[in-house]
């Protein structure tokens, strides 16, 4: 279970609140309007965005002191989520061992996980040699790989096409059935929300407030949500 | 902020490392000078001419530099010509160029043998002397006309184009534009371009040994050696080295409160479209002043490559061992370099602290007499400073890189982290496995570039190596300055040749290597 306590971020007169919980295995989307605090929201979990105030919790432990590679976290970014330079295989086996000194049984794990994801052949490939889809394949294989119990994505499909997001979101919905991740996903599109999590966060206002159930929300959205999905009141 | 503030890492206590060396180095040496410089008798007339000569000449250098700066960057900003962008790379190269094939060069130009001359006996008149005062500063001109150049280039193109079509719209003629455009540009940007040149020329020693000496034409540094190599009078060393650092900190100082221009060079491909110089005067005017300058920068390597290339194959095989030893030298003051410059750069964009900028000021303010000054007071007791001289070259030659090495790394270090710090934080990786998989990869361009300027810089100098080397233990910069000397002009150019052959041969080979198939 992941639990923000109380959590505060602030930037100057800029400020985020989060005080609620999640359960594992739960699938949730967070949705609001652009610089509402999304991927601050994001990143403060995955510990990159510093707390002015509160705790993030996983399980009952306190993982507030714990530096990006040593919380129960798979994220996944806007852009940026290859290095360039790495061959897919690199690139997902960096997610074994940071420093690629991988053995021979961590090899046929990486080539299985490009298989899984449907890159196959495709593993001595370098980013700037992949489409948009099959770059956005290798970010899920290494997350697969890794194994993570929380998986974040801040809308790493954004750059994609509205069916390869479809079929994106149908992968990860896979890996989060296999892996029994719990996932947290950025989302402009209400579609997907619906689509794809039972749960939706609504970040607005300068909070982001408890996961409502997705059919509730959207069956009677609150004033913030039906401001930003454009609805008449 | 648990990353700016967290634990120290081991790339953290790596880089405090390599910072600490250079500030032993720049300030450790400095105070072994100052415990020395006790015992000295204070300075003669002889000492108080060559501080009065220091500052005459650094400041007729860069007033001039930057004087005739003006119109040649003018006329390169509003002309498209073909070669334009060869010639704008060229005026970075004398930056590489060894100090003493230049000066090599200019003697042939200039010197009472030299073209020059001859097309002056031609009219009747008396042939010219290239050696002392303005012996020296033609070749501060030389060096530095170029770098003034690049400099106010980039004031000009940083202009932006509307207003050049608003002044034609209005009808404005060119004494209008000077007057309402680029004069306050000037103002803005010539004096940080007159002091980078003041602080260079002051800290000059390998033109003031080669063209001056003597009681009118000798600099700090120049006196620093003499008191050293013919005096050995190590205290009055010590004073001198005191002055010098006095002077070239309350220039630097001053310096701090100029911003000082950054030599980047970049986007100097493009002119500025300018309607009001069109006229026929104008484009002759201009074209001159293009063609005297690029004959002033080619020439003197011209004389080098025609007088050089004859005695190629009779050169001795002492020059052959000095090439290899300078070679040696270059390649390890590169690594030094490197070895230096990567961990501060990390320390320094890790902890967001201003240090980089700090020691390139510092460093561009030292100067190499001083610190090869206090390593031989150090060395002294313990072993013989020549059997030191070569390493002890490669380390003062690669501090003297730093500031520009961490100016290419910093900014390019700064961008990787931007674009790829946080996925590899999410990924763990740390230490080794970050700069093997992340930074040396990313940072190939700019890694191979400073390694080429500090190998192709280390190759020419001829600073320190002169205080410690025996005779017949130099690199091939002093073996070249000892031709000179011996007035062996003709194995001097090709001495030259083979040194000038060397440098850029080293820069183009870790500067293109850097860019070989980097990925986008």
């Amino acid at each position: 279970m992941l639990t923000l306590d109380h959590v505060l971020v602030q930037w100057g007169d800029w400020k985020l609140r989060a005080d609620f919980r999640i359960e594992r295995g739960a699938r949730v989307a967070v949705l609001g309007p652009s610089g509402a605090g999304k991927s601050t929201l994001l990143a403060a979990i995955a510990g990159f965005q510093p707390l002015a105030a509160g705790r993030v919790l996983w399980d009952g432990a306190d993982i507030t002191p714990l530096p990006p590679a040593s919380r129960p976290v798979s994220i996944l970014f806007q852009d940026n989520n290859l290095f360039p330079h790495l061959t897919a295989a690199q690139n997902v086996g960096l997610g074994l061992r940071p420093d690629l000194r991988l053995d021979k049984a961590q090899h046929i794990a990486v080539e299985e996980a490009l298989d899984r994801v449907g890159l196959e052949g495709l593993a001595a490939r370098k980013p700037g040699q992949l489409s948009g889809g099959q770059a956005a394949r290798v970010a899920l294989a290494r997350a697969l790989l890794r194994r993570k119990p929380l998986m974040l994505l801040d809308e790493p499909f954004g750059a994609l096409g509205p069916a390869l997001r479809v079929e994106m979101l149908a992968l990860v919905a896979e890996i989060v059935r296999e892996t029994g991740a719990t996932l947290l996903t950025v989302s402009h599109e209400p579609a997907d929300a619906k689509a794809l999590a039972d749960g939706v966060i609504l970040v607005a206002d300068g909070a982001a407030h408890p996961p409502v159930p997705t059919s509730e929300i959207f069956a009677d959205p609150p004033e913030a949500l039906r401001d930003y999905l454009g609805q008449p009141g | 902020m648990a990353r700016s503030l967290g634990p120290l890492s081991r790339a953290d206590v790596t880089g405090a490392a390599a910072l600490a060396l250079v500030l032993a180095l720049v300030l450790g040496t400095l105070v072994a000078v100052t415990l020395r410089a006790e015992a000295a008798a204070g300075l003669g007339p002889a000492d108080w001419a060559a501080i009065r000569f220091t500052l005459v000449q650094a400041t007729l250098s860069a007033a001039l530099s930057v004087a005739l700066a003006v119109p040649v960057a003018r006329a390169l900003a509003r002309r498209r010509f073909p070669g334009r962008s060869v010639l704008i790379t060229l005026l970075g190269a004398p930056f590489i160029l060894p100090v003493i094939v230049a000066v090599l060069g200019l003697i042939a130009v200039f010197g009472r043998a030299g073209i020059f001359s001859t097309a002056l006996g031609w009219l009747g008149l008396e042939p010219i002397s290239i050696y002392g005062f303005h012996g020296v500063v033609i070749a501060h001109v030389f060096f530095n006309l170029p770098l003034a150049t690049r400099l106010i280039l980039q004031g000009w193109l940083a202009m932006p184009a509307e207003r050049f079509r608003l002044a034609a719209s209005l009808g404005f003629a060119p004494a209008d534009i000077a007057r309402t455009l680029e004069r306050p540009m000037l103002r803005q940007v010539l004096p940080g371009a007159f002091l980078v040149i003041f602080l260079l020329c002051l800290t000059s020693f390998a033109v003031a040994l080669t063209l001056g000496g003597g009681p009118g034409a000798t600099t700090i540094e120049l006196a620093i050696y003499q008191a050293f190599r013919f005096d050995f009078d190590l205290g009055k060393a010590a004073l001198l080295a005191l002055v010098q650092v006095g002077v070239a900190g309350a220039a630097a100082i001053i310096a701090l409160r100029v911003s000082l221009p950054e030599g980047s060079g970049a986007g100097l491909d493009r002119a500025v479209t300018r309607w009001d110089a069109a006229t026929p005067l104008l484009r002759i005017q201009d074209a001159a002043l293009i063609g005297l300058a690029a004959l002033f920068l080619i020439l003197p390597l011209a004389m080098i490559a025609r007088d050089g290339l004859p005695t190629l194959l009779h050169l001795p095989a002492s020059v052959g061992w000095a090439a290899l030893r300078s070679l040696a030298v270059a390649l390890a003051s590169a690594a030094l370099t490197l070895a230096l410059a990567l961990p501060i750069a990390a320390l320094a964009q890790h902890r967001r602290s201003k240090l980089a900028e700090g020691i390139g000021t510092l460093t561009i303010a030292a100067s190499p007499l001083v610190i090869g000054t206090g390593l031989f007071i150090l060395l002294f007791p313990f072993v013989d400073p020549s059997r030191l001289a070569l390493p002890v070259t490669a380390l003062v030659n690669a501090v003297m890189a730093l500031p520009f090495a961490l100016r290419a790394l910093m900014p390019a270090l700064s961008q990787v982290e931007a674009d790829f710090g946080q996925l590899a934080d999410g990924l763990g990786m740390t230490g080794w496995a970050r700069l093997r998989h992340l930074w040396l990869p990313r940072l190939r361009r700019p890694l191979g570039f400073a390694t080429g300027l500090a190998a192709a810089l280390s190759m020419g100098d001829l600073g320190v190596v002169a205080m410690f080397a025996a005779p017949d233990e130099g690199t091939l910069p002093l073996t070249l300055y000892r031709l000179m000397a011996a007035y062996r002009m003709d194995l001097a150019a090709g001495a030259a040749l083979v040194l000038l052959a060397l440098s850029l041969a080293l820069f183009w080979i870790f500067d293109r290597g850097g860019r070989l198939d980097a990925d986008a």
